[in-house]
């Protein structure tokens, strides 16, 4: 390091506020410290936990697995082509969402000794939370991939790549930037911890993944101001544009002509989305990056009184 | 002579907050009483220390010791005023703070050290010294939570001594620990000292503040109450008084001995 070296040539070093560790930028250059974090926090999560890992796992399957009976078997079925691949797909943005925001907001309160006794960017702990949740979401996106593969017909285009790899974007942005925000708040405010859970358990079904998009526009033909309030909703949008590219891709010709039409389902690409889904995906990904700023303000505006709040 | 620390007219309030309700809260609005009280930690505390200095930093309980290295730490922002450091900046303000119950001696260590500023080749090529000097043998690779408390402070002092660092904080380091560990940490401290670190010390013992420091900073209720030689400074407090010392022959034994050996 730098500062090992010129050491013994202090009269070169500038004084710095010690308090004054960057925020996220601080973050990212302290990558090793990060690092550990993330890793410290994949293994003390399941510590002694005889299934360790895998509990990530069978919450969400089980979760699936209850979504998929009551709404691809008993609600509509034949409905939607795939239905299983068009839920799990929004699932797994969903769940990299609730979980980021759910234990960054959690993150400083638990790490409550070393916020009050070490030097550190405070940020780290959100960042780290979102980064294991992150970590996660790889074994859920091979599971998804391996489902696509599996209907036979999946014929996955650039262009929906692209689209999934957008939606990632708004995800990961606004849950980074909810758990940053928010983690701060709950030190000041405590009761927040259960709020942003009920608020977590309402998005699930704020998004069309047990039910097409098509439903929503059909719904409310005659407002079409609730289907554009629906849609101003980013993780709906995220998930739009994950089935664009990785459940729509999947759907053939025969399975097309099969659907139901009760829930508005369609055959072709386009009849299935809203219109300018990729402008909607854009703007969406800059409102996101937006929050993620404004979340940091907020963060720094409150950061002072972290350490003397966390006693009380 | 460089300027190692710098603070300036340095404030800090503290605001009594109780984890009321909502309810609680309307209660006291209706009764007219005081929902908010705050009080100050530090009041306008002013010193500047030179690089290689060895500070004592003395006072009573509450005076305001701890919250002022939380502030040259950077772990606290002040209220008012300002405070500025040059170089990195290393110590531990509460013995073995920010590890890990569940984790192994060795991988706090890890994250400790990364915590306090060191990269992962540092750590690694220190690790032999840290674990030498931490002196767990066999239970580096078992959860501290397991250790005793010596032997998590023995842990916590040697990650952070061990930092290349130019300004050194310890905070009552040898509260905890038995005769061997306290001879063996002051011993450490002379080491660091002697290389031109800033030292900021902390502590209730006369004969090793004596021992230690070239100055002494001594808290009164937040204010600096004093500002200079060692000897004067311990009088000021009336720490000179040995009779009244309840620990007087602990001291004396741990003086006669590091006298014997350094």
């Amino acid at each position: 390091m730098t500062e090992a070296a010129t050491r013994h040539d202090l009269a070169n070093v500038p004084m710095v506020d010690p308090a004054d560790k960057g925020g996220l930028l601080g973050v990212f250059r302290r990558r090793y410290l990060l690092r550990l974090m993330v890793r410290r926090e994949l293994r003390a999560r399941y510590i002694g936990s005889k299934m360790g890992l895998l509990w990530s796992y069978i919450n969400p399957f089980s979760r699936f697995l209850t979504f998929y009976f009551v709404f691809g078997i008993i609600i509509g079925r034949g409905q939607v082509p795939h239905f299983a691949i068009h839920l799990f797909a929004g699932m797994v943005l969903v769940n990299l969402f609730t979980e980021s925001f759910n234990a960054g907001t959690r993150s400083i309160m638990q790490n409550k000794a070393v916020v009050q006794k070490m030097p550190l960017p405070r940020e780290i702990f959100p960042i780290a939370s979102t980064l294991v949740t992150l970590y996660h979401t790889g074994p859920q996106m091979v599971i998804l991939l391996g489902a696509c593969l599996v209907t036979g017909s999946f014929e996955p285009d650039p262009v929906g790549l692209l689209a999934a790899l957008l939606g990632f974007g708004i995800v990961i942005l606004l849950g980074t930037g909810m758990g940053l925000m928010f983690s701060a708040v709950n030190v000041m405010f405590r009761d927040l911890t259960r709020a942003v859970r009920i608020f977590t358990q309402m998005v699930p079904f704020s998004v069309p993944m047990m039910y097409p998009y098509t439903l929503v526009q059909d719904r409310f033909s005659e407002i079409p101001g609730i289907t554009h309030l629906y849609l101003a909703n980013p993780i709906a949008e995220a998930v739009l544009l994950i089935q664009r590219g990785f459940w729509i891709t999947t759907v053939s010709d025969k399975d097309a002509a099969d659907a139901g039409a009760q829930w508005g389902f369609q055959p072709g690409l386009h009849a299935n989305f809203p219109d300018d889904l990729y402008v909607r995906g854009l703007i969406m990904l800059g409102i996101s990056a937006a929050f993620l700023v404004l979340a940091q303000w907020v963060f720094s505006r409150l950061d002072d009184r972290i350490p003397e709040r966390l006693v009380a | 002579m460089t300027t190692s620390i710098e603070v300036q007219g340095v404030s800090k309030e503290f605001s009594r907050h109780y984890q009321r309700t909502l309810k609680q809260v309307t209660v006291a609005k209706l009764r007219r009483q005081e929902t908010k009280k705050t009080f100050w930690a530090l009041r306008d505390v002013t010193f500047t220390v030179d690089q290689g200095e060895a500070i004592g930093l003395m006072g009573l309980n509450g005076s305001g010791k701890s919250t002022l290295l939380k502030h040259i730490m950077g772990v606290m922002r002040p209220t008012e005023g300002s405070v500025r450091t040059r170089g990195r900046v290393s110590g531990l303000i509460a013995t073995g703070a920010g590890f890990h119950p569940q984790m192994t001696g060795r991988e706090n260590i890890y994250m400790n050290a990364a915590i306090l500023g060191m990269s992962e080749e540092e750590t690694n090529a220190k690790f032999d010294d840290i674990a030498g000097f931490a002196d767990v043998g066999e239970a580096m690779d078992t959860p501290v939570g397991n250790y005793s408390s010596g032997m998590f402070a023995r842990l916590g002092f040697s990650v952070a001594v061990h930092v290349d660092c130019d300004v050194f904080i310890a905070d009552e380091v040898l509260a905890v620990g038995d005769q061997p560990f306290k001879k063996k940490c002051i011993k450490k401290m002379e080491e660091v000292r002697d290389s031109g670190v800033t030292l900021f010390y902390v502590s209730h013992a006369a004969a090793s503040v004596r021992r230690m420091c070239t100055r002494v900073i001594v808290l009164e209720k937040g204010v600096v109450g004093f500002d200079g030689d060692v000897d004067e400074g311990i009088k000021f407090l009336h720490y000179d008084d040995d009779n009244d010392e309840p620990d007087a022959e602990d001291e004396e034994t741990t003086d006669g001995e590091l006298g014997s050996e350094v």
